[in-house]
């Protein structure tokens, strides 16, 4: 129990941070900078990067820093560059022809203690069609999916909304910043079969039942005189064949 | 009040939901067919004359007797599953017989008329080598088993045990063979690999060990097969790489080495490669066996030779011969020999075994099915006749696991299809249209409308009408001539010429592929075996997916389905492509697989012939589709950046998806890694492709509506932990979306194990685990809404459907374990859901999903009560009259499978294993047919006579009106 501690809770958080840090070109293709951006958190940090290509050949690029913080609360900040101009053009060019754009991150723990004791390899991936990042204006969802332990298994990416309508994005501005939401989810507990509150319910009936004289009388304590009532009602209107005696046994 | 509007609330919704067979309906549209496995062991009853019985162990651990006339089963007795229900060895004397269990851990004696247990005795542990009836002057009175170590001997009649002896040295010599001529002594043959053969000698009153020598013989490498002991106790051995044979007399003193018989003195020699095989006879256990046996040189040529004075000598050469097998009847044995006849029979013969001279008249001939496989096993059923002559019955077993039971002249009594006791998967497919059907259908192709004019258009019309007429008389003759008959004596004779498709579509053609490659076209309504066909070369672990390529709806191109067979080691692959209908296989050229194939997916895409569009990805990620014509391949170069397709890899707990490209190579777009250190991937499940969903919300008690998430790419993927402690391991639920990679929903049952049975459809998943904690079998069930607004209400798009589904779960302990579990298919998806859960006590029960319901209220308020939920209880009730096959029971029932009817209300249900059962069900009832007590008698009756009184009163009317119009 002790190992998913800092798992228990889903926590959003709304992340915006732009770094004033303008791109010099492509400098920066498939560079691993992860290590790099450790801070003085007590948490740790990754490298979220990106690709979108006209050729569709992936070539990932940073995109920013998934800081992590250890801790009760998994919580998660996402620092990002801009996108530069050349950027932008690419990412309109690769809507056009509707191209992928891609995301991915290493494959980590995110138990701090956990960080030295095993990196592991590879990468993993998720993509939305570049235009519907285009049109959302660069609005997305990306969710870090861990598994019981703490390590990451999967991202994934959304745009809202998430349509291609093949509206124009004429305002550059639109595609400079990313408007991202990122958060981390861990797996929900399953329910068991409740007994308990089902017991309870049971005996709080019982006692109820227990309480109310009314629910205890038998069928004919609780009626008897419209039984009465019913037989008496018989004798009186049938003929005298009947013995009195039938209608009494009946009650 | 409370609780009795609760209680009222249940025994209502159970009065809904109630649904059992009645008994005038038993039958009526289910069969079950009982099957019992490759034969290991067959023994006839040859204690009486009139005897039927026939009694077999097989390799599925079942031992059974069989009426030998009609091949019907008398009793049946499943044990368990592998080696721990693993029959060992049979003994047949007189009523009982005799059965080692489980790697010699259980000896039991049945009772063979009834098949009731005598006796059973536990052994002492050690791995079985033999077991052997003993006799002593004349009478069979114990039974002995020898083990890896030691011997022990039992009482036959009351199982206990008379002794048990360790043997000397079992470290070094490796015993395998217990003899026993009736003399009071057991003789224990062990041997050490290429260096000498042990002979121990026990005495049977008190075990005593009374000789133990060793002989030389450098050459042996085994004792089974290629020893035995013949005459009176002489130990007959042959070797292959000395060509010769091998003869010591166990009891004699004086002979300290074997004697040496070179087969080139007797013209004989063993096909090189061949390890000859020597059968010899014992007709009695109290007395020493026969003088003569059989050497098995080659494949197919068998020699029967005797010993006499110490000579060997050949009575009959038989060349070429497949099989051969002793008899005994009475006093007399004989031979049976199959040997080649033609190309397509064999024929049977009959010899003496003491002369090798061939009875008159014995021969049956043995037609070996074109579609089937070779014979491998003969048994035989030899008798007196009343002349005192010998007849004899065969029992032929082939490589597809066919018995057939053969009589003069070559009559088959009958036959089974063993087979499909080992069913791995199963399709159903629609009968086609009857030749009038389809000439009316032929007539309006497209093609025949352009080519031809007017008048021969018309004369086509009227030609049709007229064969339609015939039909229609040939029908009614039928109905005429049928009812003159006894109705016990008219039978519907299924036949491949009179399939066709009946009028609510509940007759369906069950293709049914077995673990010996073995495939099978079953008629649905009766049961009956209607073609059959035999692969050979099928790798005995490979994998089969069965694909329905087209359907029989288009006309007049033959329904085709494709069979992926995949060797599970190398996972090469091949297809065999194949009519349904009438088992034939397909000439369509089929792509050639070099390449392991990693997964298969049947696309929408239809070319030019209406056949699907197959694409089997191979482990470079190349995409190979079948069919390939021009046709296909543009249009899957058109909808390329649609196709998506995922791969399980799970001994790296990854998931990938990959896209089509144009150039049908493939591209990653998204992994999903699950760390295996954790947990791993048991198994995963998508939805079935031929699910209808017909509401797409459910209406809640306020009147709003709850839509369901219905993503039809959705996979629900199951993990289990590997940590096993009760406390700490869990099974792990993802549902991730096959397109996109995104894990939409992803939960842990804690304290839980597998096995893990579940079903996925619609927008729920139902899974079955084990609580390691409680100890007891739990359902879980998590249904997927999008709210009470629909993103896209037009098209569902995994690329476009930004807001994850809420997800809803409940859990229930269920009290029985399950061995399946299944959901029913409607045509429409109208009819509610039930669920089929397969018990391993052989019951299928009928489970409404409505029992499995997450919105099932703890505290039941006036809104979930118009919505009909039923209150949660975490106890799922187990009623008797939800077990839809009633005592029927299904034995080891390994898969459901579900194919929906023409009618909505009716789902049509096969369960298999080591019995086959189909039926229908109804989960909501037969809401569109009329019951079949239905008084059509009364309704006519009541129409016609209001007709006649309304007829009556008007002329009453009309005259009264008249009379009045005179006054």
């Amino acid at each position: 129990m002790a190992t998913i501690r800092a798992l228990s809770l889903i926590l959003s958080v709304l992340s915006i941070i732009t770094l004033l840090w303008t791109q010099s070109g492509e400098c920066n293709n498939g560079r691993r900078v992860g290590e790099a951006v450790d801070t003085d958190f007590s948490g740790f940090s990754v490298p979220l990067e990106h690709s979108f290509e006209v050729d569709d050949v992936p070539r990932f690029h940073l995109r920013g820093a998934l800081q992590f913080r250890g801790g009760r609360e998994n919580s998660v900040y996402l620092s990002q560059n801009q996108l530069s101009e050349k950027d932008r053009n690419i990412l309109k060019e690769v809507a056009a022809v509707d191209g992928l754009y891609r995301i991915r991150v290493p494959r980590v723990s995110l138990q701090v203690d956990r960080q030295t004791e095993r990196q592991s390899e590879g990468y993993l991936t998720a993509f939305v069609r570049a235009c519907s990042l285009v049109e959302s204006h660069l609005s997305d969802v990306i969710t870090l999916h861990t598994d019981v332990s703490g390590y990451v298994i999967g991202i994934s990416i959304v745009t809202i909304p998430g349509s291609c309508r093949g509206i124009e994005v004429e305002d550059e501005v639109d595609l400079e910043v990313f408007n991202t939401t990122i958060s981390v989810v861990a797996p929900v507990t399953a329910p068991a079969p409740e007994t308990a509150p089902y017991i309870e319910r049971m005996e709080q009936e019982m006692e109820k039942k227990g309480k109310n004289p009314q629910e205890q009388k038998s069928f004919f304590a609780k009626y008897w005189y419209l039984i009465l009532g019913g037989a008496v009602f018989l004798m009186a209107t049938s003929s005298a064949q009947t013995p009195p005696g039938a209608a009494r046994e009946q009650s | 009040m409370a609780w009795l509007v609760v209680r009222l609330a249940i025994s209502v919704s159970l009065l809904y939901t109630a649904s059992a067979v009645f008994e005038d309906q038993v039958g009526k549209f289910d069969w079950r067919q009982q099957f019992i496995g490759k034969v290991r062991f067959a023994l006839f009853d040859t204690h009486s004359q009139a005897s039927k019985k026939l009694l077999v162990a097989t390799d599925k651990n079942v031992f059974a007797s069989l009426n030998s006339r009609t091949g019907d089963l008398f009793w049946r007795h499943v044990d368990k599953t592998g080696p721990e229900g693993h029959i060992d060895a049979l003994l047949m004397y007189g009523q009982d017989a005799v059965v080692v269990v489980g790697n010699g851990r259980l000896l039991r004696s049945w009772e063979t008329t009834v098949g009731g247990l005598k006796w059973e005795a536990v052994l002492d542990t050690g791995s079985f080598q033999a077991a052997a009836l003993v006799g002593v002057q004349d009478f069979v009175k114990y039974v002995a088993v020898l083990k890896k170590s030691a011997i022990s001997l039992h009482d036959l009649s009351s199982g206990s045990q008379i002794w048990v002896e360790n043997l000397p040295d079992s470290d070094t010599v490796q015993y395998q063979t217990i003899y026993s001529g009736g003399n009071g002594l057991v003789f224990v043959l062990g041997f050490v690999p290429n260096s000498h053969i042990v002979i121990v000698e026990y005495k049977i009153e008190d075990g005593e060990i009374m000789k133990k020598k060793s002989v030389e013989a450098a050459w042996m490498s085994s004792l089974e097969n290629s020893c035995a002991v013949i005459s009176s106790g002489i130990l007959l051995c042959v070797d292959q790489i000395t060509q010769s044979l091998y003869t010591l007399p166990l009891q004699s003193a004086e002979q300290t080495e074997m004697r040496q018989i070179h087969l080139q003195t007797l013209d004989l020699e063993v096909a090189s490669g061949f390890q000859p095989v020597l059968t010899s006879t014992q007709p009695n256990p109290a007395q020493p066996p026969l003088a003569e046996f059989f050497l098995q040189l080659s494949p197919d040529h068998h020699i029967l030779l005797q010993l006499k004075d110490g000579l060997i000598a050949p009575l009959r050469d038989f060349n070429p011969s497949y099989l051969a097998a002793f008899a005994t009847s009475g006093e007399k044995t004989v031979a049976a020999v199959m040997s080649p006849k033609n190309d397509t029979a064999c024929s049977i013969n009959l010899f003496s075994a003491d002369t090798g001279r061939r009875h008159l008249d014995t021969t049956i001939i043995y037609h070996m099915d074109p579609n089937g496989g070779k014979p491998n096993r003969l048994y035989v059923h030899a008798f007196l006749k009343k002349d005192d002559s010998v007849g004899y019955r065969v029992m032929v077993q082939t490589e597809d696991l066919t018995l057939t039971f053969l009589q003069q002249p070559g009559r088959v009594v009958w036959m089974r299809e063993e087979a499909l006791a080992d069913v791995v998967t199963m399709e159903m497919v629609d009968l086609p249209l009857t030749g009038t059907q389809a000439e009316l259908e032929g007539e309006f192709g497209k093609k025949a409308a352009i080519q031809d004019g007017l008048l021969p258009m018309v004369l086509k019309r009227l030609s049709s009408q007229f064969i339609l007429l015939q039909a229609w008389m040939a029908h009614l003759w039928k109905l005429f001539y049928d009812a003159r008959k006894p109705r016990s004596s008219v039978k519907n004779e299924v036949t491949i010429d009179t399939l066709s498709r009946d009028e609510f579509n509940l007759q369906k053609m069950m293709v049914m592929v077995t673990a010996s490659g073995k495939l099978f076209g079953i008629d649905s309504k009766s049961g009956t075996i209607l073609w059959k066909q035999y692969l050979e070369d099928i790798q005995p672990n490979s994998i089969f997916k069965l694909i329905v390529q087209r359907t029989t709806a288009h006309f007049p191109h033959p329904p085709q389905c494709t069979l992926l067979i995949k060797d599970k080691d190398t996972g090469l692959g091949s297809l065999y492509v194949f009519n349904p209908i009438f088992g034939k296989k397909s000439h369509i050229s089929v792509p050639a697989l070099p390449r392991p194939v990693l997964q298969t997916l049947l696309l929408p895409v239809i070319d030019q012939d209406y056949a699907k569009v197959l694409l089997l990805i191979d482990d470079q990620y190349k995409v190979t589709a079948f069919p390939s014509t021009k046709n296909v391949l543009q249009q899957l170069q058109d909808t390329a950046s649609s196709i998506f397709f995922y791969l399980v890899d799970t001994s790296q707990g990854k998931l990938s998806g990959f896209r089509l490209r144009m150039d049908l190579s493939t591209e990653l777009i998204w992994e999903v890694v699950i760390p295996t250190e954790v947990q791993k991937i048991v198994a995963v499940k998508g939805k079935r492709a031929n699910e209808h969903v017909h509401s797409q919300g459910r209406v809640m008690g306020d009147r709003s509506v709850l839509y369901k998430y219905l993503n039809p790419n959705l996979l629900a993927v199951i993990t289990e932990s590997t940590d096993t402690h009760q406390e700490r391991s869990f099974v792990g639920i993802f549902l991730i979306d096959g397109v996109t990679g995104r894990i939409v929903h992803e939960a842990v049952q804690r304290k839980a194990r597998g096995p893990v049975h579940f079903v996925h459809s619609e927008n729920w998943v139902v899974y079955v685990y084990w609580n390691s904690k409680f100890r007891r079998n739990e359902f879980s069930v998590l249904e997927l809404f999008e709210g009470a607004e629909l993103y896209n209400s037009t098209v569902f798009s995994s690329l476009d459907r930004p807001h994850p589904p809420q997800v809803l779960q409940q859990s229930y302990i269920f009290p029985a374990p399950i061995s399946t579990l299944e959901a029913t298919l409607t045509e429409k998806g109208i009819t509610s859901r039930h669920l089929l859960v397969g018990l391993p006590s052989g019951n299928i029960l009928s489970l409404p999903k409505m029992f499995l319901d997450p919105r099932r209220p703890e505290v039941v308020s006036e809104q979930s009560r118009e919505e009909n939920l039923i209150p949660y209880a975490p106890e799922m009730p187990i009623r008797t009259e939800w077990f839809i096959n009633y005592n029927q029971t299904v034995s080891r029932v390994r898969g459901i499978y579900t194919a929906p009817s023409g009618l909505e209300s009716t789902c049509l249900v096969v369960a298999y294993g080591l019995d086959i059962y189909q039926t229908r069900v109804f989960p909501s009832k037969q809401f569109d047919v009329l019951k079949d007590d239905y008084d059509y008698v009364l309704i006519s009756s009541v129409l016609f006579g209001l007709f006649f009184a309304t007829m009556i009163s008007k002329r009453l009317a009309e005259v009264k009106l008249l009379n009045r119009a005179w006054r």
